[in-house]
């Protein structure tokens, strides 16, 4: 046999080193839905205990939203339940193509082609499109599906340290040799919360005769004044050649996502992105509660202004009670603690206290960087958050983390 | 510190050294083990020294343990410039 008691012994080994070295990764069962509070039954076979969430990419609450519930049961009763097929076979509902053209609209780009997930549409758009004549350079930050993605293509690859746009030009004149050079980007960072310059990327590429494409999965339905994203609030609407985003955040949080931008760019990916050729179409009722996201986003800003007026209210509490807050302007506030055992120990204690919060360390974000990243939603009222910080000052005190800046932690804590 | 190591740590230093890092970065300061440089970035690295010396390192070679340090750099340059 071949899985034979050396080959399990081996598996079990391996998943001890991860325990042993406190990396291991452990579920906590929410009893109920995803929103602002919820039932989160932690150890497993415990009671389940009632929280606020302050770790959800849920940012404009959509998640639980009555009206989006019922327009994806509405299309589960109509549409059922699901397509059995990749979308080119037989996997297309009309349904799929209109919320394709509701995300042209809204995005501002020329055509958009949907994917199983963003992680799908950034695993599939760079082999589809670019070849061994071409560059790839890439923020050192992008999200870890960007670089996977990367690594499937034969372009060359290369990257620029974090937002650092001289570093960027320098690639950009480097590369003056190649057919075709992309720049690829976060539009909002995933685990600092910052947002990239697009109007400076943008005015490189057009100085240095490059593309651009930027994954805005943590920035759109409320970057920007209309929630269009981050090229909407770095004034750069139209000019961005690719958009990779995602379905499983702001815009209801199920599943789903596009590469968006222009239209021969996008047909080509529909032509030969393996994960959009291989995968199965989304579900027709995820597709009907996005497409009534986008209705509810395209006639009102109120979630996107009320998440904008939280998010400045929750950096506004950690900083006034000393935390050290990585700056930003995004519902993504990272609390830099530095240290991976401070992180998971805070991490711990706040949820004795009632919130919801997770730390992320070494792989997930640089060593010496460890930090809880807290995430601020629309569903969110100040009452929870000002219990929020309630409990984040008392931990707070605990470990004598308050008013501490990195080096000083860094000094009591080690990094 | 000879001039073949001097070169690579003054590219290493400018290419992945972030402003206000306050890392002090030496010959056998571990780089991609120690996080300075992820495996991500590290093709760069590659790239500067095949180009700076004319030389191509197989990427069979051109492994996270060998671009570890300035010295393991240094070394794997030297045995393909000759």
């Amino acid at each position: 046999m071949a899985y034979g008691t050396d080959t399990r012994q081996w598996y079990c080994d391996e998943l001890e080193r991860i325990r042993d070295a406190g990396l291991l990764k452990q579920e906590r069962l929410i009893r109920g839905v995803q929103g602002a509070e919820i039932d989160v039954e932690f150890p497993p076979g415990s009671p389940p205990r009632r929280v606020i969430n302050l770790c959800a990419n849920n940012y404009l609450g959509f998640s639980g939203h009555p009206e989006i519930v019922a327009a994806a049961h509405a299309a589960l009763d109509a549409r059922g339940y699901g397509m059995s097929s990749v979308r080119f076979i037989c996997g297309t509902q009309d349904l799929h193509r209109t919320l394709e053209d509701r995300l042209t609209a809204f995005l501002g780009v020329e055509d958009t082609l949907l994917f199983p997930s963003c992680l799908d549409a950034n695993a599939g758009v760079f082999e589809a499109l670019f070849g061994e004549q071409d560059v790839l350079i890439a923020d050192r930050l992008v999200h870890a599906s960007i670089v996977d993605g990367m690594r499937l293509c034969k372009a060359m690859q290369d990257t620029y340290k974090h937002s650092d746009m001289a570093h960027l030009e320098q690639k950009l004149v480097e590369h003056q040799d190649k057919r075709f050079r992309l720049i690829i980007t976060d539009g909002v960072f995933s685990m600092d919360g910052d947002v990239a310059k697009l109007d400076e990327i943008v005015a490189l590429a057009e100085a240095h005769g490059a593309m651009v494409l930027v994954d805005d999965s943590h920035a759109t339905g409320f970057m920007g004044a209309r929630g269009r994203g981050t090229h909407e609030q770095c004034g750069v609407l139209g000019k961005i050649d690719l958009i990779t985003t995602t379905l499983g955040k702001a815009l209801g949080g199920a599943s789903g996502g596009c590469v968006a931008g222009r239209k021969e760019l996008v047909e080509l990916c529909r032509q030969r992105a393996r994960p959009y050729l291989f995968s199965n179409a989304v579900a027709p009722a995820v597709i009907a509660g996005a497409i009534k996201v986008l209705e509810l986003l395209t006639a009102s800003t109120a979630l996107r202004d009320k998440l904008e007026r939280n998010a400045v209210y929750w950096r506004r509490l950690l900083v006034e009670a000393g935390f050290d807050v990585k700056a930003g302007a995004s519902p993504i506030v990272p609390v830099m603690l530095y240290n991976a055992k401070l992180a998971q120990d805070m991490a711990r204690d706040l949820f004795e206290e009632g919130v919801y919060v997770v730390g992320f360390f070494f792989p997930v974000v640089p060593k010496g960087q460890a930090r809880i990243r807290t995430q601020v939603s629309a569903a969110h009222e100040t009452f929870h958050l000002d219990r929020g910080i309630e409990a984040f000052v008392k931990v707070g005190e605990k470990y004598h983390v308050l008013g501490k800046g990195r080096s000083a932690l860094v000094e009591a804590f080690g990094a | 510190m000879d001039e073949l190591k001097r070169t690579i740590l003054n590219y290493v230093v400018q290419e992945y050294i972030e402003e206000g890092d306050d890392r002090e970065v030496g010959e056998s300061t571990p780089l991609i083990s120690g996080g300075i440089v992820d495996s991500f970035s590290m093709v760069s690295l590659k790239r500067f020294v095949e180009r700076k010396y004319g030389i191509q390192i197989p990427d069979a070679e051109a492994t996270p343990a060998a671009f570890d340090t300035v010295d393991g750099i240094a070394k794997l340059v030297r045995r393909y410039t000759g």
